[in-house]
């Protein structure tokens, strides 16, 4: 069965392959590769190429995100600001690295270049809040807050196969 | 006509040619690493660079067109630096194992870092590391080697329109790779190994069975015989600085004899009986008006291609074992209860100019009573090691003569390495049992040549045959193409390397497909000088059926010769994501 989300787009036009593939990710959260391979044969390209593409922008996941998305800026600002240390104690609290996923799928750590927001350095964003002039002794408050909130509700579900 | 100076040369060049290709003509040579004749100019490696007046930058000569007027410098103290940083950055992230690696002194970065005379490691930093894709039967993928030129990606993508793999990720952390970075076995790889031919290092070779054939040498209980395909003996001798195309039927047999192998047989006698089988099989078709095209099935990378792709047309394709199956077949039955021999104490080896050769060799259902038809596969590449561990000086050889009765062939057979070849001799059998007589006409130059579909239509007695053969798997989608709007086949061809087995991904690695011309034209001069250049002539093909095989598609021969396939697509496909 062909993917609803392709249809707004014309068969076998390479050059669609950025917005469908920006689609097929506001859709499921990431690039699930059932879905790409079924883009691969609606657009005529190689699954390679597609992976190409998907690995060369940051934009693209291939893995599924979880609940909530942690980015710590990693800018000048910040950086001076000890957001290293900030970095390795969420790594630490929440035993993922950088680009990772918990395994419950409620955190997903990632690292931004700036955050565009030096005044209150250092600072990470939690899904779209700010948190600034942040402290290493912060940060269990903040990750026990969206804890508790995501068990409120059922963690994001899982692509069906 | 523009006219500009190269290296202070008048020369005049075509509108829209490169500046690489203008300095060729007046035999200034640019080193080049990521060109690829007739294919998209990337202009990704940059050793091509050269100066140009009134540019600031330097400029990619293999990517960039000639302009009236122009003053190239292609040797100025510049350019050479560039070039030699450029080798330098690429040896620094390059494993330091020439001495142990399977193309050395066969190797471009190699031959490159020798003529910059990089002496000295200069940028010691981090280097890339990768895990080698053994997965696949036929080849290796290690990507530590692989300077990202993208030939292959091209030869793959734009040759061959596979595109199993493709470049990944960004900057430092670029390799060419299958999507999610799966095993070539499960990709849609079809092994063909043309990207192995436009490597320009080792990152990707074929697997080697050496150790398979000299553990079976080595074994007393164990009579290992071996078989040479008709593509093998028309470039051998290029690894021995002989011109291209030159014929060494000889030389190989004594030197294959010399190995220690107990019988030296001829995959060329196999050919003549698969088509006996073959021409049989569309004979058959034809008069009981069974559902047309009938595809050839002797090249293993169509025919995976096909059940990876279009496995709704398995049916279209010849019932017939390759030759080389056939004749592992033969051998284990036949020949052993002729010779008295147990067919699990015979070793066949396969002497292949195909990687995917070494794939099929492994299909489970060619083999009975759970043994293989076939052993080992060794590629033209692989048979020049063995040679030289044996201490065997190919040039020096005395010329022999196969085996018999496994060894005799016509000049039918021969051509079975080239792209028509195996029309061109089924068709020349298939006149025969049409009409009942024997055909004076045997060359059909209309299935020759280099075209990628070529297409025909024959009148036999009445019956008009139409058929196409396809040169080069990439290819292959037009002629699916023109059966979508209607034509008709009853017969086609496919070989998946362009050119046929002669440029096979185990042939030896060049980068002139003039070499290919001579190469088939070799073929067909060995046709020419036969004795006999019909299969259905093989006097020892004719004993065969009637000590052992009764007729051209008896029950023995199906049990034997023939085989089936199997729906590859979205099989074994699960992928797991690496992280």
């Amino acid at each position: 069965m062909e993917n609803t989300l392709f249809s707004k787009y014309p068969r076998n036009d390479q050059s669609i392959l950025i917005p469908l593939l920006q689609d097929i990710q506001s859709e499921y959260g990431y690039l699930p590769e059932d879905v790409l391979k079924q883009a691969s044969e609606y657009i005529g390209l190689p699954l390679s190429r597609i992976y190409g593409v998907a690995t060369f922008y940051n934009q693209f996941r291939l893995v599924p995100i979880g609940k909530n998305v942690i980015k710590v800026c990693r800018g000048t600002a910040c950086h001076v600001k000890n957001s290293a240390n900030i970095l390795a104690a969420l790594e630490n609290t929440l035993k993922i690295s950088a680009g990772q996923t918990t395994r419950d799928k409620v955190f997903t750590l990632e690292v931004v270049s700036c955050i565009g927001a030096c005044s209150i350095a250092p600072v990470i964003c939690v899904n779209d809040e700010y948190y600034g002039r942040l402290a290493i002794k912060d940060i269990d408050k903040i990750i026990k807050r969206y804890k508790n909130k995501s068990t409120e509700q059922p963690a994001a579900q899982e692509v069906e196969k | 006509m523009v006219e500009l100076t190269i290296n202070g040369i008048t020369v005049k060049a075509g509108e829209g040619m490169t500046i690489l290709d203008a300095a060729k003509s007046v035999g200034i040579n640019i080193p080049t690493l990521c060109h690829m004749k007739n294919l998209t100019p990337t202009g990704a490696c940059r050793m091509c660079v050269v100066e140009v007046d009134g540019y600031r930058n330097l400029i990619p000569s293999c990517a960039y067109p000639v302009d009236e007027g122009m003053n190239v410098e292609t040797n100025s103290p510049r350019v050479r630096t560039a070039r030699k940083t450029i080798v330098e950055l690429l040896v620094e992230n390059h494993p330091q194992e020439c001495l142990i690696c399977v193309r050395n002194k066969n190797c471009e970065l190699q031959d490159l870092a020798e003529r910059y005379s990089v002496r000295e490691h200069r940028f010691a930093g981090e280097s890339k590391s990768h895990a080698i894709d053994i997965s696949s039967a036929s080849m290796e993928r290690d990507p530590a080697k692989c300077i990202l030129c993208g030939r292959c990606v091209r030869a793959c993508n734009e040759v061959q329109k596979i595109g199993a793999i493709d470049f990944s990720n960004r900057g430092f952390a670029s390799t060419v790779t299958t999507p999610f970075n799966i095993g070539l076995n499960v990709s849609d790889c079809i092994l063909c190994g043309q990207c192995i031919l436009v490597c320009p290092t080792a990152a990707l070779r074929e697997k080697s069975s050496l150790k398979a054939v000299t553990n079976a040498m080595n074994n007393k209980n164990k009579y290992v015989v071996v078989q040479v395909a008709p593509a093998v003996r028309a470039t051998l001798g290029e690894e021995y600085h002989m011109p291209a195309g030159t014929d060494v039927t000889g030389k190989l047999v004594s030197g294959l004899r010399r190995l220690g192998f107990k019988k030296v047989f001829d995959t060329n006698f196999a050919a003549d009986l698969t088509i006996m089988e073959e021409a049989t099989e569309l004979v058959q078709r034809i008069t009981e008006g069974r559902e047309m095209p009938m595809f050839t099935s002797c090249c293993p990378g169509w025919v995976k291609y096909i059940e990876m792709n279009h496995p709704d047309m398995l049916h279209h394709v010849s019932s017939c074992k390759s030759p080389h199956e056939m004749e592992g077949a033969i051998i284990k039955s036949f020949y052993a209860k002729k010779m008295g021999l147990a067919p699990e104490d015979i070793f066949v080896v396969s002497i292949m100019p195909c990687t995917v050769k070494k794939f099929e060799s492994e299909r489970p259902e060619l083999s009975s009573d759970m043994l293989h038809d076939v052993d080992a596969v060794l590629t033209t590449r692989e048979l020049v090691r063995f040679f030289n561990i044996a201490g065997i000086d190919f040039n020096e050889l005395p010329d022999d003569k196969f085996d018999n009765p496994l060894g005799e062939s016509t000049g039918a057979a021969a051509i079975f390495g080239t792209s028509g070849g195996v029309m061109e001799a089924a068709l020349r059998t298939a006149y025969s049992l049409l009409t009942g007589k024997s055909s004076d006409h045997v060359e059909f130059e209309q299935v020759r040549g280099f075209d990628g579909v070529k297409e025909s239509e024959l009148n036999i007695d009445g019956t008009t045959l139409r058929i196409a053969v396809v040169n080069g798997i990439g290819n292959f989608p037009t002629l699916l193409n023109s059966m979508k709007e209607g034509r008709e086949y009853h017969f086609v061809e496919v070989m998946a390397c362009p050119g046929g087995c002669i440029n096979g991904g185990g042939q030896p690695i060049h980068q002139n497909y003039e070499k290919v011309v001579k190469r088939v034209k070799a073929l067909y001069d060995i046709d020419r000088r036969s004795e006999s250049r019909n299969s259905h002539e093989n006097k020892a093909v004719s004993a065969l059926y009637e000590e052992f095989l009764e007729k051209p598609g008896s029950h023995v021969a199906h049990e034997l010769l023939h085989t089936h396939y199997f729906d590859r697509k979205d099989k074994n496909r699960k992928i797991a994501v690496e992280e």
